[in-house]
């Protein structure tokens, strides 16, 4: 038996639930982790990701020296043609060597060197072009600390809110429906509630892989309290084994499944009169809206039998408590926000909400996505959502950075995507990215490649150089969430401690140092007064974010020592408040809001017969950057298409077999898994593998309201193709479970 | 409802349902337990937990038997401490427990006797290392079942693994006796995290105690993939 040097405490860097972790270490190497049996959130359960997958900080890959292209080393104009950039990185190797031009190779420098080139180079572009041609990305895995800095590095130095993260391709849909009706955009209960429900909805949520520790409380809710689970979900998920009903509808109609929930719901008069009467407005006009929205009018569009809607609205509107738990199934499409209202509607019109055990539960999918949004990495909002085009709150910010009245812009700032389709001369021309890979996160990755060449400047503090970084000229090496200190905020909204379990490796520096350092070299060079970057300890940097933000108000380090709060938190002897809306809602009444039936913006036809939808597996997180790095990928090495056995036999695919995976936008090479789990005219990719992107398939039409991209429904074909087109034949998926 | 009982000489009024462990436990009382654990369902598996219970034939195992109105308990009376000892004895002799610190603790307590068993049968087993997260030693098993229920319904509800075979060959084991990635398992280590004895370790801690290095371990699965450039 191995006895550890030291246990440290702290909270899992992976998906929104946030279990709490010990790091075993011996010698400064994590041997073991394990997670405390009395923990609020966790009870003690990991998923393979958090038991294992940590030791993507010993990979030989990660970045620990700071790199710089060699032109800027040189003081040589940047080099022309880095198309093949991208093929070099993906290699691996942490200094590639490029096949275009010596000045393109990356050097290591140090942090004085590597500073300087990013300030003098970011100054200088913003001395010529000014706030517009600023950009930057946040970062949803980073610790609040982290990016309430570059939010405030950016409004504050840059003048622009061009800040935004990956928030906008996960679920904007759903942040601005609950904005919209409710007047807030976070889960309004707790996970662990489930305990409390006797009926519960989860759609477009793939729950047991995405959040496996979840999906194990909800799976105790059926087995041992008797609740009843309604799946809606285009895939038959492990989930489905656990439900009184699934329906499985078709990528991108739920609108008319939800609103034909509420017609029952109204026409048979289960409604909450008095909810209605006293918590919401809108009634009126909304059921006259769902006058068309028969069952068998939905059953038409999305191929749910229509008596199994009927009686999926029964169970939720009959139900004491009931509550209902969503993912990216329901706001990753171009109607995204119409999705997550007719949920909301549901809602309303049964009182499902405002009560513990019940609610409307957004799943977030990062483990600070939450945090980040409420530290204001948002194009539209300071910390603590304050519109940055409301006079006061703006006010308030100049004040507190030390700003000139009225200094902060007003404009409202541009989104993820945006930033990269304004990636041209007169539009964005320096871009910063901590922690993110819009090259494997970004719809329709071929148009985001070209753009990311179009950038002028382009800086990655990361950990490795992934699919993004391969584009910058700048490479500041950061730490991962062992190697510092701050808060990470989970779905529940409980923010809570993460902790430096051992020293930075090689020359690393936590994130929050990088960008201290970074600002106060970009004031020298701009001649501003400065808005405060001294700081010891992550802490002041949390108190700072909470004096202007409620909810943050009554969180200090000392509070969150042992159990995270979960905010709103306004004073320092609040208990945190588990379940929202007990009295009203923020915008005071609940607003019914009428949503129309908007068919994705890519049907199928005769030449591209399949719906494509994505989304992730177990092993794996995100665009891969830690998991691929990490022993998780052995486990799962290799992207495979999941295709249904009716449609496999028609096209003459068998299990294994390699298959083109075609849309209008792009084509990629995978095995196929011919299963039951996806539906008939469904096929599945997860997005993790850059060796077969599915983002380079996906669609990049916007939700007109959230901007979030149409990732769960566009069109593709699928026919066979021979071994050696596979990028790795070698890796194969041989899993029981698969 | 509140009953009263008598432990150890000593009247007291608790609350209905608890079990005999838990009224010792409360009472500061030192019941050792192997296979009980506060996150898995007790099933009086191990009987190390045993208490004398005036009346009844057969000692009780805390862990499952619930306090009842006029009981009157011993938990370390001579027939207590004997059958703990002999309990500790036969594991003792027949299995590994050089991993497992508590049984360790309590041997020393129960003052036993590693002769106790002279012509004991050890249960001996190769070390299955068959998937990259975690190593099964199952000559450290003492078969508690912790781990088969947090992978079933105490935690898991994936079902990946289960007793094979019967009386003394009887093991932990997957269906059919495939390999761990063969089965349902998802890796989530849950049945690692409740193993008493090191039966079941994370593969990076083996590693480290087989004498490799972080570094080398660090390496280990770097380069067994060939990867392609686009």
């Amino acid at each position: 038996m191995i006895k550890p040097d030291r246990i440290v405490t702290t909270t899992c860097p992976y998906c929104g639930v946030g279990c709490n972790l010990k790091l075993h270490i011996k010698d400064d190497f994590i041997f073991k982790v394990t997670s405390p049996f009395d923990s609020p959130v966790n009870q003690g359960n990991l998923c393979v990701k958090g038991r294992f997958g940590y030791d993507f900080i010993y990979h030989p890959k990660r970045v620990t020296t700071p790199l710089a292209r060699r032109y800027l080393l040189e003081g040589k104009p940047k080099p022309e043609g880095r198309e093949q950039v991208f093929a070099v990185s993906t290699d691996g190797a942490p200094i590639p060597n490029s096949q275009i031009s010596n000045l393109w190779d990356w050097v290591e420098t140090d942090w004085e060197t590597a500073l300087n080139i990013t300030a003098d180079t970011l100054a200088r572009i913003y001395k010529r072009d000014g706030s517009d041609a600023m950009a930057v990305y946040c970062c949803a895995k980073a610790t609040n600390e982290d990016n309430y800095l570059l939010q405030k590095m950016w409004r504050a130095l840059f003048r622009t809110n061009n800040v935004d993260h990956c928030t906008r391709l996960c679920h904007a849909g759903s942040v601005v429906a609950l904005l919209q009706a409710l007047g807030t955009s976070a889960m309004s209960n707790t996970a662990s509630q489930v305990a409390l429900n006797d009926v519960f909805i989860v759609t477009g949520s793939n729950t047991g892989e995405n959040h496996p520790i979840i999906a194990l409380q909800m799976k105790e809710a059926v087995r041992q309290n008797g609740a009843k689970l309604i799946v809606i979900d285009p895939r038959r998920i492990d989930l489905v084994d656990f439900a009184e009903l699934w329906l499985p509808l078709k990528p991108g109609t739920n609108v008319p499944v939800f609103s034909a929930m509420a017609h029952v719901i109204v026409k048979e008069n289960l409604i909450n009169p008095d909810f209605i009467a006293n918590r919401t407005e809108g009634f009126n006009e909304f059921i006259e809206s769902l006058e068309k929205f028969t069952p068998e009018f939905a059953e038409e569009i999305s191929g749910a039998p229509a008596e199994d809607i009927r009686k999926a609205a029964r169970m939720y509107a009959k139900a004491n408590n009931a509550a209902i738990y969503w993912g990216m199934g329901i706001s990753q499409l171009s109607h995204g926000t119409a999705s997550a209202l007719g949920l909301v509607n549901l809602a309303l019109l049964t009182g499902h909400i405002g009560r513990d055990g019940t609610g409307l539960n957004p799943l977030r999918g990062q483990n600070n996505v939450q945090g980040a949004s409420d530290m204001g990495a948002m194009p539209f909002f300071y910390p603590g959502y304050q519109r940055v085009d409301n006079e006061e709150h703006a006010a308030k910010w100049e004040k507190l950075w030390n700003i000139e009245p009225n200094g902060l812009p007003r404009k409202l700032g541009l989104t993820t995507t945006e930033i990269l389709s304004h990636a041209h001369e007169g539009g964005v021309r320096a871009l910063f990215i901590m922690g993110e890979n819009p090259m494997m996160s970004e719809p329709n990755l071929n148009e985001t490649r070209k753009h990311m060449q179009e950038l002028e400047f382009l800086v990655s503090q990361d950990i490795f150089i992934n699919e993004s970084g391969a584009f910058a000229d700048v490479f500041l090496p950061a730490t991962p969430f062992a190697e510092k200190d701050g808060t990470f905020s989970n779905t529940d909204r409980r923010v809570q401690r993460v902790r430096t379990a051992q020293p930075p490796r090689g020359d690393s520096r936590p994130d929050w140092k990088i960008l201290c350092d970074l600002a106060l070299r970009l004031e020298s060079r701009l001649g501003v007064a400065t808005s405060h970057w001294a700081y010891s300890h992550p802490e002041e940097i949390l108190r700072e974010a909470a004096t202007l933000s409620k909810d943050y108000a009554g969180i200090t380090y000392e509070r969150i020592d042992k159990v995270g709060l979960i905010y709103p938190v306004p004073t320092l002897d609040h208990p945190g408040t588990p379940t929202l809306f007990k009295e009203s809602f923020p915008r005071g009444k609940g607003k019914f809001i009428s949503v129309d039936y908007v068919p994705v913006k890519e049907p199928v036809d005769d030449e591209y017969p399949f719906i494509l939808t994505t989304g992730r597996v177990l092993e794996h997180w995100h665009g891969g950057t830690m998991t691929r790095n990490s022993v998780v990928d052995e486990v799962y090495p290799e992207a495979r298409v999941e295709i249904h056995p009716a449609d496999a036999e028609m096209h003459g695919i068998a299990n294994n077999m390699p298959v083109h995976v075609t849309s209008r936008r792009g084509e990629i090479v995978l095995r196929a898994t011919v299963t039951e789990k996806t539906t008939v005219g469904v096929v599945f990719i997860p997005w993790h593998f850059h060796e077969a992107a599915a983002n380079l398939l996906t669609n990049d039409a916007l939700d007109p309201q959230a901007l979030i991209p149409e990732f769960k429904a566009c069109a593709v074909q699928v026919f066979p193709a021979r071994e050696g087109e596979l990028a790795n034949p070698e890796n194969v998926l041989a899993r029981g479970r698969y | 409802m509140a009953i009263t009982l008598v432990m150890d000489g000593k009247e007291l009024t608790v609350e209905d349902g608890k079990t005999l462990l838990d009224v010792a436990r409360e009472m500061g009382k030192d019941v050792p337990t192997i296979c009980y654990h506060d996150a898995t369902t007790a099933n009086g598996l191990c009987r190390m937990c045993v208490v004398e219970v005036e009346g009844q034939r057969a000692l009780q195992p805390a862990c499952v038997v619930q306090a009842g109105a006029g009981m009157k308990v011993h938990t370390r009376s001579e027939k207590v401490i004997r059958a703990r000892k002999t309990i500790l004895e036969m594991l003792d002799s027949t299995m590994d427990l050089s991993e497992a610190d508590e049984i360790q603790t309590m041997m020393k307590d129960y003052n036993t006797d590693a002769n106790r068993f002279p012509d004991a049968e050890r249960r001996e087993s190769e070390i299955k290392d068959d998937n990259p997260m975690y190593i099964r030693d199952y000559s450290k098993c003492l078969l508690c079942w912790r781990c088969v229920q947090v992978c079933a319904e105490d935690a898991q509800y994936t079902y990946a693994i289960n007793f094979e075979g019967r009386g003394f060959e009887t093991q932990i084991g997957t269906f059919f006796d495939k390999t761990i990635p063969e089965t349902t398992c998802v890796l989530c280590g849950q049945c690692v995290a409740v193993c008493p004895t090191g039966a079941l370790k994370p593969r990076r801690e083996y590693l480290l105690q087989q004498g490799m290095s972080p570094q080398e371990i660090s390496v280990l699965n770097t380069g067994r993939k060939k990867r392609k450039a686009r």
